[in-house]
C-alpha cells in the first residue's frame, strides 16, 4: 500500500477518500451561507416570500431536470469506463457538458433579466427595497454564483477527464480521476437540490 | 545505523542540493522544514511587533507611536499569529516531519498536493504581509474582523481577508492529506489502537480543520462581498446581521483554538513517556479525550460572544458546554503527571519545556473557566484579563509545546545536537519573561484595564511596566533559544540514531531520517509505549 | 494497487434512479403550489433530503462503499445540523 512520490498512481481508495474528504468541504462552504440564509429567512419570512416571487419558478425547474439528468449522463460514463467502452464514456460526459453549458446559458438569462430590472448588489432599486428583500437577494447571487463557478469548475474537470480518456490515461484500469471528477459533478447537483427550493419556490 | 563514519550517509537532507530540490521537493520532511522556516520567519517579525507594543505601554499616552499605528499593529501581530504561526505551527511543521515516520509510512498519501499546501500557504502569508505595507495602511480591525467596522474600515481590509481566506485553504489541503495518510498509510500491523499519540492527536485536529475551515472561509468571503459588491449580509443598515458575522467566525475560530492546542497535548504526550522511560499512562481515555476535545470544541464558539447580545438561553448553553470541554482537558493533565509518577524522570530540555506547558496550560485553562462563566465574563470580557489569558493557552501551551517539540526532535531533523546548558538557560529566560510579560495582564485586567487600548489609566503603570520587562526578558530567552538551536544544526556534535532512547517508530531509523524513511516497511507487534522491550529494527 | 471490486452501476439502474429523482422533483413543485403553510418549507426541505440521499447512494455509489465512508458522510451531515440547531438556539429565544 506504499503510495510514495515515486508511484505513477494513487491507489482507488486513498484517492477516493481524498476527493470525499474534499466535498466534505465544499459542504460546509456552502453551509455557512445556508447558515445565514435560515437566520435571515426566520428573521424576514414574508420579505423572502416576496421577493422569491421575482424569480423564475421554471427557469429553475429547468436547471433542476438539466442538473438531474446531467448527474445521470456522468454515472453512466463511469459505468461505460468500467465496462472498456471509452467511446460511449466520452460522449456520456460530452453530454453533461453541453448540459452544462444549457443550465449556464439559463443562469445568463436569469441573472440578467434581474440586472435589466435594475436587481443587482448595490444598485438604487435595490437600496429601496425592504431589508429582507436585500438580504434574499444578496443570498440568491451568493448562493447561485458560488454555485456556477462549481458548475465551471466541474465542467473543467470533466474536460480533462475526456482529453484522459482520449490519450488512454483513463481506462477500465485506472480511472480514478473519471470517478473523482464524477463525485465533484454530483456534489453540483446535490447542492442545487437544496437551493431550488430554497431560492424558487418559497412563494 | 552507522551515521558518525567517515562518509556521511545520503539522507534527506544531503541526497539533492540547492534550493530548487528543496522548492521541488514533495518530501513531507522537507516540506515540514520549510514550513517551519517560514514560520519561525513570521513568528520573529510578529513577536517583534508585540515587543514594540510593550514599549508603547510603558508610559499613559503615546510613547513611541500613535493610536493608529497601535490598531495596526495589534491587527498585524493577531494575523500574523493565529493565521501563520499558531493554527500551521504544529500540524505543518511537526505533523508533516514525523506523522508518516511514526505510522510507517514512506510519506504521505498525496505528496503533490502536500507541496501544493505550502505554496498555497506562501501566497496567503506573502498577502498578509502585502496587506500590511500597501499604501501604508494596515487593516486596524483586529484579527476578528469584527464586522461593521470591518466593512466600513479604510484600511487593506480586503487583501487581508483573501490572505486569511488562502491561508484557510493551505490548512484544510493539510488537514485533508493527514486524513487520508492516517487512514490508509498505517505499517502492516499498525493497528488504530497501536498507534503513537502524536498521529491521533494530529488526526482529531485534521477533522477539525477540514470541517471548520470552509465556515471561515464562507464568511471571509461575504465580508468581501460586503466590501466590494454591498451586498450586506452583516450590515445593520441594509438589514444584515452583525452578530450572526460573530456566530459564523466563531464556528471556525473556536475549533481553531484546538487546532492549536491539540497537536501542542500530543507533542507532550511523546515527550513524557520517553524522559520518563515509563509506558502513558491511560492511553485509551488519551485518544477518546483528544477526539472529545475536538467534537465537543466545535459546539462552544458561543462563549466568546456572551456579551454581544445573544439570547440568555444560548448563553447558558454555550457556558455549559464550555465547562464540558474542560473536562477531557483535565483527563489529559492527569494522565501527563501519572506517566511522569515512579517512572525515572530525566530533566533534559524538552521535558523542562513539556513540564512548564501543563503549567502554563493549567493556567490558561483555570483562567479560560473563568471566561465560561456567564457572570465574571461580563465583567472580564473586554479587559487585559482575556489578553492574558489566550496568551496563556496559545504561547503557554502551543508555543511552549513547540519549543518542547524542537527540542525533542531536533536530533533527529538535523543528526546533530543543541547545547544543553543553553538549552536551559532559553528555557529560563522564556519561563521567567512569559510569566513576568502576562501575569501582571491578569490583575490589570481584573482591576479594569481594557485590551486592545494604547493609552491606560496611570494606576495601571505597575503592571504594565512589569509586562514590558517581561517582554524583554522573553525576547532575550528567544534569542538565546534559536542562536542555540540555528548553530548546532550545522556545527553540534553529530547524534545517534536514539538520543533519548525513545520507543515510537521515529527513533528506530537513522538521524537524519534517509529519503524514503525506511529500507523496509516495519511490521508493527504491539501497542506504541512499551519501555520494558527494546525495539529490534 | 489497481482499482478492485468497484461496483459497476447498471445503465437501468442509473435511468431508474433519474426517473424517480425527476417524480420527486415534480412533488416538490406541486406540494408547494397547494398551499400548506408553515408545513411547506419543511415538505421541500424533506423531499430534498430524500432526493439528496439518492444522489449520495446511488449516482455516488455510497450503498456500494465500505461502512466507513457512509458513516463520515453520515456524520457529516449530522454536524451540520447540529450547527444549525445551536446556532438557533440563540435566534430561537432572541
Amino acid at each position: 500500500m506504499s503510495t510514495n512520490e515515486h508511484s505513477e498512481f494513487i491507489d482507488s481508495d486513498t484517492g477516493k477518500l481524498g476527493m470525499w474528504l474534499f466535498l466534505f468541504t465544499e459542504l460546509f462552504l456552502f453551509g455557512g451561507l445556508f447558515i445565514v440564509y435560515s437566520v435571515m429567512r426566520s428573521k424576514y419570512a414574508d420579505d423572502f416570500h416576496h421577493a422569491a416571487l421575482e424569480l423564475n419558478a421554471f427557469v429553475g425547474a429547468t436547471n433542476t431536470v438539466v442538473l438531474l439528468v446531467s448527474s445521470m449522463t456522468v454515472a453512466m460514463s463511469l459505468t461505460a469506463i468500467q465496462q472498456k467502452r471509452g467511446g460511449k464514456a466520452m460522449g456520456l460526459l460530452f453530454i453533461t457538458l453541453l448540459l452544462a453549458g444549457v443550465f449556464m446559458v439559463n443562469k445568463y438569462f436569469e441573472w440578467g433579466h434581474k440586472f435589466g430590472l435594475h436587481l443587482y448588489p448595490g444598485s438604487d432599486v435595490m437600496k429601496s427595497l425592504p431589508h429582507g428583500e436585500i438580504m434574499f437577494f444578496g443570498l440568491y447571487y451568493m448562493m447561485t454564483g458560488l454555485h456556477a463557478l462549481h458548475v465551471i469548475i466541474g465542467g473543467i474537470l470533466l474536460t480533462i477527464v475526456i482529453l484522459k480518456i482520449k490519450s488512454g490515461k483513463i481506462n477500465s484500469e485506472h480511472y480514478l480521476l473519471q470517478e473523482n471528477g464524477a463525485l465533484y459533478w454530483h456534489l453540483v447537483d446535490l447542492i442545487w437540490i437544496f437551493l431550488f427550493p430554497l431560492l424558487y419556490l418559497i412563494t | 545505523m552507522t551515521n558518525s563514519s567517515t562518509s556521511v550517509p545520503l539522507n534527506y537532507l544531503n541526497h539533492k542540493t540547492g534550493l530548487w530540490s528543496w522548492l521541488t521537493s514533495t518530501d513531507h520532511k522537507r516540506i515540514g522544514l520549510m514550513y517551519m522556516y517560514t514560520i519561525a520567519i513570521f513568528f520573529c517579525v510578529a513577536a517583534i511587533l508585540g515587543l514594540l507594543m510593550r514599549i508603547e505601554k510603558l508610559t499613559p499616552g503615546q510613547t513611541i507611536m500613535t493610536a493608529q499605528t497601535y490598531n495596526g499593529m495589534f491587527t498585524i501581530h493577531g494575523i500574523i499569529m493565529i493565521f501563520i504561526v499558531v493554527i500551521p505551527g504544529l500540524a505543518a511543521v511537526f505533523g508533516n516531519i514525523f506523522l508518516p515516520i511514526m505510522i510507517g509510512a514512506k510519506d504521505v498519501a498525496f505528496p503533490k498536493l502536500n507541496l501544493f499546501s505550502w505554496y498555497v500557504f506562501i501566497t496567503g502569508a506573502l498577502l498578509g504581509l502585502y496587506s500590511q505595507f500597501a499604501n501604508g495602511n494596515s487593516p486596524d480591525t483586529g484579527w476578528t474582523f469584527y464586522v461593521p467596522y470591518s466593512a466600513a474600515a479604510s484600511s487593506n481590509v480586503v487583501i487581508a481577508l483573501t490572505a486569511a481566506f488562502v491561508l484557510g485553504f493551505a490548512s484544510i489541503l493539510t488537514g485533508l492529506n493527514f486524513i487520508v495518510t492516517i487512514h490508509r498509510m498505517r505499517a502492516p500491523g499498525m493497528t488504530w489502537f497501536r498507534m503513537p499519540l502524536f498521529p491521533w492527536s494530529l488526526y482529531a485536529t485534521a477533522w477539525i480543520q477540514l470541517l471548520a475551515t470552509p465556515i471561515v472561509g464562507i464568511t471571509l468571503l461575504m465580508v468581501i462581498a460586503e466590501r466590494t459588491l454591498h451586498i450586506g449580509f452583516f450590515d445593520p443598515s441594509l438589514g444584515g446581521d452583525p452578530v450572526l458575522y460573530q456566530h459564523l467566525f466563531w464556528i471556525y475560530s473556536h475549533p481553531a483554538v484546538y487546532v492549536m492546542i491539540l497537536p501542542a497535548m500530543g507533542v507532550v504526550t511523546e515527550i513524557f513517556p520517553t524522559f520518563s522511560q515509563k509506558p502513558v499512562f491511560g492511553y485509551v481515555p488519551i485518544v477518546f479525550s483528544s477526539l472529545a476535545i475536538a467534537l465537543v470544541g466545535y459546539f462552544v464558539w458561543g462563549h466568546h460572544m456572551f456579551t454581544s447580545g445573544i439570547s440568555y438561553e444560548s448563553r447558558w448553553f454555550f457556558s455549559f458546554l464550555t465547562f464540558l470541554v474542560a473536562i477531557p482537558s483535565a483527563i489529559k493533565v492527569f494522565n501527563w503527571l501519572s506517566t511522569m509518577y515512579g517512572g525515572s524522570v530525566d530533566l533534559k530540555p524538552p521535558l523542562l519545556f513539556a513540564i512548564s506547558f501543563i503549567f502554563l496550560f493549567t493556567i490558561g485553562g483555570f483562567t479560560g473557566l473563568t471566561l465560561g462563566s456567564l457572570a465574571t465574563n461580563i465583567q472580564l470580557h473586554n479587559t487585559d484579563f482575556v489578553v492574558a489569558h489566550f496568551h496563556y493557552i496559545i504561547f503557554g501551551g502551543m508555543g511552549f509545546a513547540f519549543f518542547a517539540a524542537i527540542h525533542y526532535w531536533f536530533p533527529k531533523i538535523y543528526g546533530r545536537m543543541y547545547n544543553f546548558k543553553w538549552a536551559n538557560i532559553s528555557w529560563g529566560f522564556l519561563f521567567v519573561g512569559f510569566n513576568l510579560l502576562y501575569f501582571p495582564l491578569f490583575v490589570i485586567g481584573i482591576q479594569g484595564m481594557p485590551r486592545r487600548y494604547f493609552d491606560y489609566d496611570p494606576k495601571f503603570q505597575t503592571g504594565e511596566v512589569l509586562s514590558t520587562i517581561g517582554a524583554f526578558i522573553l525576547i532575550t530567552g528567544l534569542i538565546l533559544m534559536i542562536s542555540n538551536l540555528v548553530y548546532h544544526s550545522r556545527r553540534g556534535a553529530i547524534a545517534p540514531a536514539n538520543p533519548w532512547h525513545g520507543v515510537t517508530l521515529e527513533w528506530q531509523i537513522p538521524s537524519p531520517p534517509p529519503h524514503e524513511n525506511f529500507d523496509e516497511i516495519p511490521v508493527i507487534t504491539h501497542e506504541p509505549y512499551r519501555f520494558d522491550h527494546p525495539h529490534t529494527n | 494497487m489497481k482499482n478492485h471490486e468497484n461496483h459497476v452501476s447498471s445503465d437501468s439502474l442509473n435511468w431508474t434512479v433519474l426517473v424517480i429523482l425527476l417524480i420527486l422533483t415534480a412533488i416538490t413543485i406541486l406540494a408547494i403550489k397547494i398551499h400548506l403553510g408553515a408545513f411547506t418549507v419543511a415538505l421541500a426541505l424533506i423531499l430534498a433530503s430524500i432526493k439528496v440521499t439518492i444522489v449520495l447512494t446511488y449516482f455516488m455509489h455510497l450503498k456500494f462503499e465500505n461502512l466507513l465512508l457512509r458513516l463520515m458522510v453520515g456524520g457529516v451531515f449530522l454536524l451540520f445540523a447540529v450547527v444549525i440547531v445551536i446556532t438557533f438556539i440563540d435566534y430561537y429565544f432572541r
